[in-house]
């Protein structure tokens, strides 16, 4: 299992393997935000939180259709489906990968990101602590969302408009939290819901997804 | 160890393939699958494989003691030879992977990029990951595409050696590969697909 979690990393952060390219695209969406509505701080301050949880959830999607596909294509999920690990557990080790080239950095780049969005002070803890919660939620279910695609020639738009409502929970208690510290009300809550709906997606979607591979590859 | 499959039927797409596959291998014995394309080698070895349910019949001893080598190799392009072999090698809990190097020629290519190998350097490492799984049962779909004259040698080496230390191995081609094997022609198994209830299933 740490093996393939090696070799996902390591593809990762080879030519063409996608590392950066979340965090490019978070970059460039909360640059052109600005653009887009005016560079009046007040408002930019207003609507940093949303912008910065949108954009992480759409980086987050951008690399979502190669999780699966590529091992699909060159024949090694059917290997791996044939090889003494669980298919459960080549589903979370996905996603974990998955998470670690982006749910990681995409947290980690969030508050220099803020700054651009003129997030307020007092803010920053309260953006990585949410996005540090939320996007393991987001690598699990796009993991699954890429598990019932497989197989589809050119499943990534079908895989956006499957996985874009499953993300909705997550998205609004991670902005709920994020905004209810900034404004330094109690936050525990959506705090808890946005733990709860990550750890909840952790224990059950692993099932589902090796389901929908087992049948895909039939 | 033997390898037995009683009154198996299978079937592809929701259409029946083959019916009534039995036979028995012991050990140490190779079987090659014979027949025209579409026949169902494939989907015969895949469901030895355990990829797909058998609509009927039984396959013992189970999944976990085939090694199965699909059309695809599986590799990884970005990844070097030794990387894409130690992969497998450590999902089936084997430590050495010299000897499956050495056995398909592959020990000079150890650091080159999977993607810059030929379509025969692919397939010979594609059919070195089989001697890192330790399994006993070897489920081959058309093992030699691509593989020049030396390389054929190389692999009926491989597969007489995995014979002779009590493996079994099964095959599905359709050239002379020089390996010492009985032949079974899959066309007397065909399934009758006429007689199925066309059910479409996407309508459910």
């Amino acid at each position: 299992m740490i093996a393939l979690l090696i070799r996902d990393l390591r593809q990762a952060t080879r030519a063409g393997g996608g590392f950066g390219l979340a965090l490019a695209f978070f970059l460039i969406v909360t640059v052109l935000v600005p653009f887009g509505v005016g560079p009046e701080s007040a408002v930019l301050a207003r609507i940093a939180p949303g912008v910065l949880w949108v954009g992480a959830l759409l980086a987050c999607l951008l690399s979502l259709d190669r999780i699966f596909a590529l091992d699909f294509e060159d024949g090694s999920l059917d290997l791996l489906a044939t090889a003494p690990i669980p298919m459960e557990a080549v589903v979370v080790i996905k996603a974990l990968a998955h998470w670690l080239v982006t749910g990681v950095p995409l947290t980690l780049a969030a508050p220099a990101l803020g700054v651009l969005l003129n997030l307020p002070q007092g803010g920053y803890g309260w953006l990585v602590l949410t996005l540090a919660l939320g996007t393991p939620a987001l690598s699990m279910i796009g993991t699954f969302g890429a598990a019932l695609t497989v197989g589809l020639k050119r499943g990534g738009l079908l895989l956006s408009l499957l996985v874009l409502p499953l993300y909705v929970p997550t998205l609004i208690f991670g902005a709920e939290a994020l905004t209810r510290g900034l404004a330094s009300l109690d936050n525990a809550t959506p705090l808890l819901m946005l733990a709860g709906i990550t750890f909840g997606v952790i224990a059950i979607l692993p099932f589902a997804a090796a389901a929908a591979i087992r049948i895909n590859l039939r | 160890m033997s390898f037995s499959i009683s009154n198996l039927a299978c079937a592809r797409g929701g259409i029946p393939v083959l019916e009534g596959v039995s036979f028995t291998l012991e050990a140490g014995q190779t079987l090659l699958l014979r027949g025209p394309n579409g026949i169902g080698k494939t989907t015969l070895l895949r469901t030895i494989a355990g990829l797909q349910p058998a609509a009927h019949g039984s396959i013992t001893p189970g999944a976990d003691q085939i090694a199965y080598a699909a059309h695809a190799d599986g590799l990884k392009a970005t990844l070097t030879v030794k990387e894409n072999l130690r992969f497998w090698a450590d999902v089936f809990g084997c430590d050495d992977i010299e000897p499956a190097l050495v056995a398909f020629n592959l020990t000079e290519l150890r650091t080159r990029l999977a993607h810059n190998l030929s379509a025969g350097q692919k397939r010979r490492l594609g059919l070195a990951r089989l001697l890192v799984t330790g399994r006993p049962i070897w489920a081959l779909d058309e093992p030699t595409v691509s593989l020049d004259q030396e390389s054929v040698g190389l692999f009926a080496t491989a597969v007489a050696a995995h014979c002779r230390a009590g493996g079994i191995t099964l095959i599905a081609t359709h050239i002379d590969l020089g390996i010492e094997a009985e032949a079974l022609d899959l066309t007397q198994f065909r399934a009758d697909r006429q007689s199925e209830d066309h059910f479409d299933e996407a309508f459910l």
